[in-house]
């Protein structure tokens, strides 16, 4: 820190135990919320803003991960003696601390290290080092392993023997199967979601260096308090001798939340030849030896009385994972709380398979959950003939319908009314009748819904008196707009214009955030900087001998009552304060969420069966908007993922032994810009949510997908009465059930 | 990627010459550099002929069109001449991969892709035409993309290839160069199916280069490509329809008909012409014809709904062909 101390430490630390007052509402500099560009944009455009793979080190060298050909077993031998004599190969590394898989989210400890033992096809088994990324991508190719294979390892999830429902995650409320058989309507469905990548354009990479003792990484991760816990543990090193750099991330999407194995090769190899060390995932690497999301089978369970109000709600699911993990798709957790009805059954059976290990991507729980029951809302509006929207309307609880907490801001009904009336709902025909040209043209509808999360979080900002001010903190920005919402809140809070603001984020020196994952950044780290600015302001009040409320901070200058001063009148050296966020007791009071509707019109091919989107449109409840260019994007982000998710993505596992299959962007098809038509985003204004935290945002990275998928499978429904079970709609899903034109 | 000896080829006899002695063409080099990354394919030594002056597209003295082998994806889609005397050629251009990789890819290339059959790019699986022998790991694997028609027991791969799929519906024929001399051979024998050698994929001799492709005049009748994929750009065919049929007083007089997606070269069958020939456009001859399409068709699991699909696929192509004429 530059400059003397100031006398008095202003630091806030604060609890979220009670709605807190709009003081952002009170601002003057009218920065925050506006459209403002990333400030880092342009680098990043224009190639400029280093990602991790771009880091060059005197004397780098570059590793290339050897990936396990067989399903179970162990590694008996590597024929490291043959690779060892070609060109540029420095050495071949097995064993030690390598990682079976990367971390789960927030695991704060090394993920399985596991060899010589196999668990799945991609394993990392060795590491080859050489003195360019070809030789080392060659060696690798021709280093010889041998294995000693266990038959008969379960790679699908449908048999395998090795299930568990674990008790504590049965919730069973009143009596669904009595309530079901006493329905005045009752939809009894199951639906799949295959497995998703998280497919991020930058791959995982890591390089690394250790000086003295202390290992600098320049990775490509989300949440580097916790991923310096893990590689410390991994490596067997203390937390104080790692340090992780990560300010630019090519997208995340859940596979950059724990350290992943490429970051543990890297660190290793240069502590054990005394060399920088390069180590990035080839886009099968990535495929197989990060995190992909499980697939999903969901049988939902819906009764409701004559006026179509839910009597009966089960939602039971099927995941799978690696033995050993401890992750598993949250696959009902938005069902919980968005619908009533008093006879309530959840469950859920984990498989333990033989295939690439199952964690986060994008929205856990609700991105796959949701397409179930909002398809299977759908399924009951035509068993009562309700319009869709009433439906949901209706069905809306006063209270959690399990634990009766109240709702804080909840915008469910405005989005869908909104949405409704502004998407044209009233022309929407009935199922199968309205064909223009060889197209099935139809509407639908789906709630959208993600929990959202505050998280521990610390921030510092430090305001100089030439009117400039830093803002540090270990926060991610993953493609989101970390740099410019937090650039916004400081400018905001001191009254400064942006250009005379520097972020600085991905240093795991730096104070530590919740990072990005879970929709919980922007809110999180964002209540720090929030509560290290308002330090800030109470420091510069004291000064006066004022209120920190009766000081007007604008473009540079502090007012207080007539007078008007420059920051140099105040302070004669740099004013640093820390603001850290806990999470309190609101997150117990009360149910807190993020909110949405979205709206899917969709063509159908009348011979083929082809899915085209014409028009989709979102409105969100998000609380406060920090950037209205950022959180747009997010939604027009996560409607897009729902689109993949509804017609395009899955990852195919080889039957046998399984493989991913499609282990690359040809063939693991996410959507292409022909498959997305104009979307449209609405935020609904004042939303501001006062139970959430401080800043009275709450998350909306993953809220965009979440139902989105569902909006499109009931469009499709909509449109050819063609109801599809087994995501994605893929054409041959769809054309077996079409009805005949000719 | 193995490391290997790079000569620029100087004229087509010269690469000949190398290919002869081993030597393995690169031209766009947008497959064979992929597969030389991933030692699906591993030459000693590469040959690039991507700046010989083999660019040229020529009208052909019987009025059809010579394509020289290096002409690109893009530039074939946008001439002229293609678009309009052969839009079919043009429209299967266009629905094939994407805008960068079309700039690169070329006309000789692009016939000699090889399959994009998951598992001959996994050298950690089992595959006949990768590696002899060795088995198909696609037979009971995931084999959405792969082959209803012309399969055997050892390989059921595809031809990926939407070009080749409308120039076989154009009665293409190909220009070779070799140091022996030159010759031309029709499309529909470039390509040979897998049988027990699925590691043959042509009738070419070493040391054989295509230089050109030539097409007859465009035949009367209109043309249309029609490709069922499982997204809207960029991905392989499911299914794809090359169709030139041309109608008289509602009845057809002429049909050309070839199929992508389904088989490992590009499709054609005179059977299922003859049965269009003669009969009133409507669904009861794209039936037909269908039926003798399908008549073989053998499905593997998850490649069994493309029979289906390229019956209605047919039907589409030929409601598209007809009803605007009719
Ligand atoms: C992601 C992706 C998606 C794609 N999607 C499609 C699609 O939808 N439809 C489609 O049709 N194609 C598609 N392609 C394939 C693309 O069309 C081919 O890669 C391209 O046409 C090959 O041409 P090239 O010039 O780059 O060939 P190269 O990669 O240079 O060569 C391919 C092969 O042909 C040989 N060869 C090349 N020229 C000659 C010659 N003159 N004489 C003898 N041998 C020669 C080479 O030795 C090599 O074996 C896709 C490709 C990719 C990577
Ligand atoms: S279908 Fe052919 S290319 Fe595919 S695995 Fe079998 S042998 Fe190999």
């Amino acid at each position: 820190m530059d400059g003397q101390p100031q006398s008095k430490d202003f630091s806030v630390k604060f609890t979220m135990d009670e709605a807190q007052p709009r003081v952002l509402d009170r601002m003057a500099q009218g920065l925050l919320g506006t459209a403002m560009d990333r400030p880092e944009g342009r680098m990043k455009v224009t190639g400029t803003a280093p990602y991790a793979a771009e880091y060059r080190r005197e004397g780098l060298v570059h590793g290339m991960l050897v990936r396990s050909t067989i399903t179970r077993g162990r590694v008996t031998g590597i024929d490291t003696e043959k690779v060892q004599s070609m060109d540029g190969v420095i050495a071949v590394m097995t064993g030690g601390p390598l990682v079976r898989n990367p971390a789960q989210g927030t695991a704060h400890e090394a993920p399985a290290q596991s060899l010589p033992e196999v668990f799945y096809v991609g394993q990392p088994v060795a590491l080859v080092v050489a003195e360019s990324f070809e030789q080392a991508r060659h060696a690798a190719q021709a280093l010889t392993v041998t294995y000693d294979r266990a038959d008969g390892a379960d790679v699908d999830p449908a048999t395998a023997s090795d299930t568990e429902t674990p008790e504590d995650d049965v919730l069973s409320q009143g009596d669904i199967d009595t309530a079901m058989k006493e329905a005045a309507f009752a939809v009894d469905t199951r639906y799949t979601t295959p497995p998703h990548s998280s497919a991020a354009m930058e791959p995982h990479a890591s390089v690394a260096s250790w000086t003295d003792g202390r290992l600098e990484l320049h990775g490509s991760y989300q949440m580097l308090r916790h991923n310096v816990a893990e590689l410390a543990d991994a490596l067997g090193v203390d937390e104080a001798d790692v340090r992780i750099h990560s300010p630019y991330v090519g997208g995340g999407f859940g596979a950059k939340l724990g350290i992943a194995p490429e970051a543990v090769a890297a660190a290793h190899a240069a502590r054990e030849l005394g060399r920088p060390v390069s180590v990035v995932l080839t886009r099968p690497q990535v495929f197989e030896m990060t995190m992909r999301r499980s697939e999903t089978t969901q049988r939902l369970r819906l009764g409701s009385d004559a006026e179509g109000r839910l009597t009966a709600l089960g939602h039971e699911d099927w995941v799978s994972n690696l033995p050993g993990e401890a992750f598993a798709e949250p696959t009902a957790q938005g069902t919980h709380f968005l619908y009533g009805g008093d006879n309530r059954y959840f469950a859920q059976t984990l498989a333990r398979v033989h295939r690439p290990c199952a964690g986060s991507v994008r929205a856990p729980g609700e991105a796959v959950g949701m397409i179930a029951l909002e398809c299977a809302m759908d399924e009951l509006a035509e068993a009562t003939g309700i319009d869709p929207i009433d439906l949901r309307l209706r069905n809306l609880p006063e209270t959690h319908p399990e634990n009766g907490l109240p709702y804080s801001e909840r915008g469910l009904g405005d989005c869908l009314r909104d949405g409704a009336a502004k998407f044209g709902w009233d022309t929407r025909k009935p199922a199968g009748t309205r064909l223009e040209g060889d197209w099935w043209v139809g509407m639908g509808v789906a709630s959208a819904v993600r929990v959202n999360a505050l998280m521990n979080s610390t921030a510092r900002v430090t305001l100089n008196p030439d009117g400039t001010a830093l803002c540090e903190t270990d926060m991610t920005d993953i493609g989101t707009g970390s740099y410019a919402i937090l650039t916004q809140i400081v400018g905001e809070m001191l009254g400064l214009d942006a250009s005379q603001i520097e972020v600085r984020l991905g240093d795991s020196d730096l104070p530590k955030s919740s990072g990005s994952g879970g929709s919980w950044g922007a809110q999180s780290c964002g209540s720090a900087v929030f509560l290290a600015a308002q330090g800030i302001r109470k420091a510069l009040a004291e000064k006066l001998g004022v209120a920190a409320d009766d000081l007007t901070l604008k473009d540079g200058t502090v007012t207080s009552g007539n007078v008007q001063h420059g920051f140099a009148d105040l302070i004669d050296s740099p004013l640093t304060c820390e603001g850290t966020l806990n999470p309190g007791d609101t997150a117990d009071a009360f149910s807190i969420a993020g909110y949405g509707a979205h709206f899917a019109e969709v063509g159908v091919h009348r011979d083929t069966g082809e899915v085209r989107v014409r028009r989709m449109l979102g409105v969100f409840s998000i609380g406060r908007v920090l950037n209205e260019k950022t959180a747009s994007s997010q939604c027009h982000g996560g409607m897009i993922w729902g689109i993949g998710s509804a017609l395009t993505e899955e990852i195919m596992h080889d039957p046998s032994d399984g493989r991913i299959v499609n282990h690359n962007l040809a063939e693991y098809h996410l959507p292409v810009s022909l498959d997305v038509p104009d979307l449209d985003v609405v935020l609904l204004e004042d939303t501001r949510d006062d139970e959430a935290n401080p800043i009275q945002a709450k998350g909306i990275g993953e809220l965009g997908i979440a139902g989105a998928a569902g909006a499109i499978g009931n469009a499709i429904y909509n449109a050819c009465g063609v109801r599809v079970r087994d995501f994605p709609a893929t054409p041959d899903k769809i054309f077996p059930h079409l009805p005949e034109t000719d | 990627m193995r490391p290997f000896d790079y000569s620029r080829a100087d004229g087509a006899p010269d690469a000949a010459a190398k290919a002869a002695q081993g030597a393995t063409i690169l031209a766009g080099g947008t497959n064979l550099l992929d597969l030389m990354k991933l030692e699906v394919m591993a030459p000693e030594a590469v040959v690039d002929i991507s700046r010989l002056d083999l660019t040229g597209i020529t009208p052909t003295e019987d009025g059809g069109l010579r394509i020289g082998a290096l002409v690109t994806n893009t530039d074939l889609a946008n001439d002229r001449t293609v678009r309009t005397q052969y839009p079919v050629l043009s429209r299967a251009l266009l629905s094939g991969a994407t805008v960068q990789l079309r700039n690169k890819a070329t006309t000789g290339g692009n016939l000699l892709q090889r399959t994009r059959c998951p598992y001959f790019y996994d050298t950690g699986a089992a595959c006949n035409k990768r590696d002899p022998g060795s088995g198909c790991a696609a037979m009971t694997g995931c084999n959405r993309i792969l082959a209803v028609l012309g399969g055997s027991d050892h390989c059921i791969a595809t031809h990926p290839s939407d070009m080749a799929v409308a120039m076989r519906a154009l009665r293409a024929r190909v220009a070779l160069e070799s140091p022996e001399g030159t010759r031309e051979i029709a499309l529909a024998d470039l390509h040979v199916l897998p049988g027990d050698t699925p590691e043959v994929e042509t009738v070419l001799q070493p040391g054989e280069v295509i230089t050109s492709v030539i097409l007859p005049p465009a035949p009367p009748g209109r043309q249309a490509y029609v490709k069922i994929r499982d997204r809207a750009s960029y991905a392989f065919a499911l299914v794809s329809v090359a169709g030139i049929v041309a109608i008289e007083d509602g009845r057809i007089t002429e049909a050309a008909l070839a199929f992508g997606g389904l088989a490992p070269k590009p499709w054609r069958d005179p059977e299922v012409e003859a049965a269009l020939i003669g009969q009133p456009a409507g669904p009861a001859a794209a039936e037909a014809a269908a039926d003798v399409l399908l008549a073989d068709a053998k499905g593997h699991g998850g490649n069994d709904f493309k029979i289906p699909l390229a019956r209605r696929t047919l039907k589409r192509a030929l409601r598209e062909l007809t009803e605007a004429t009719s």
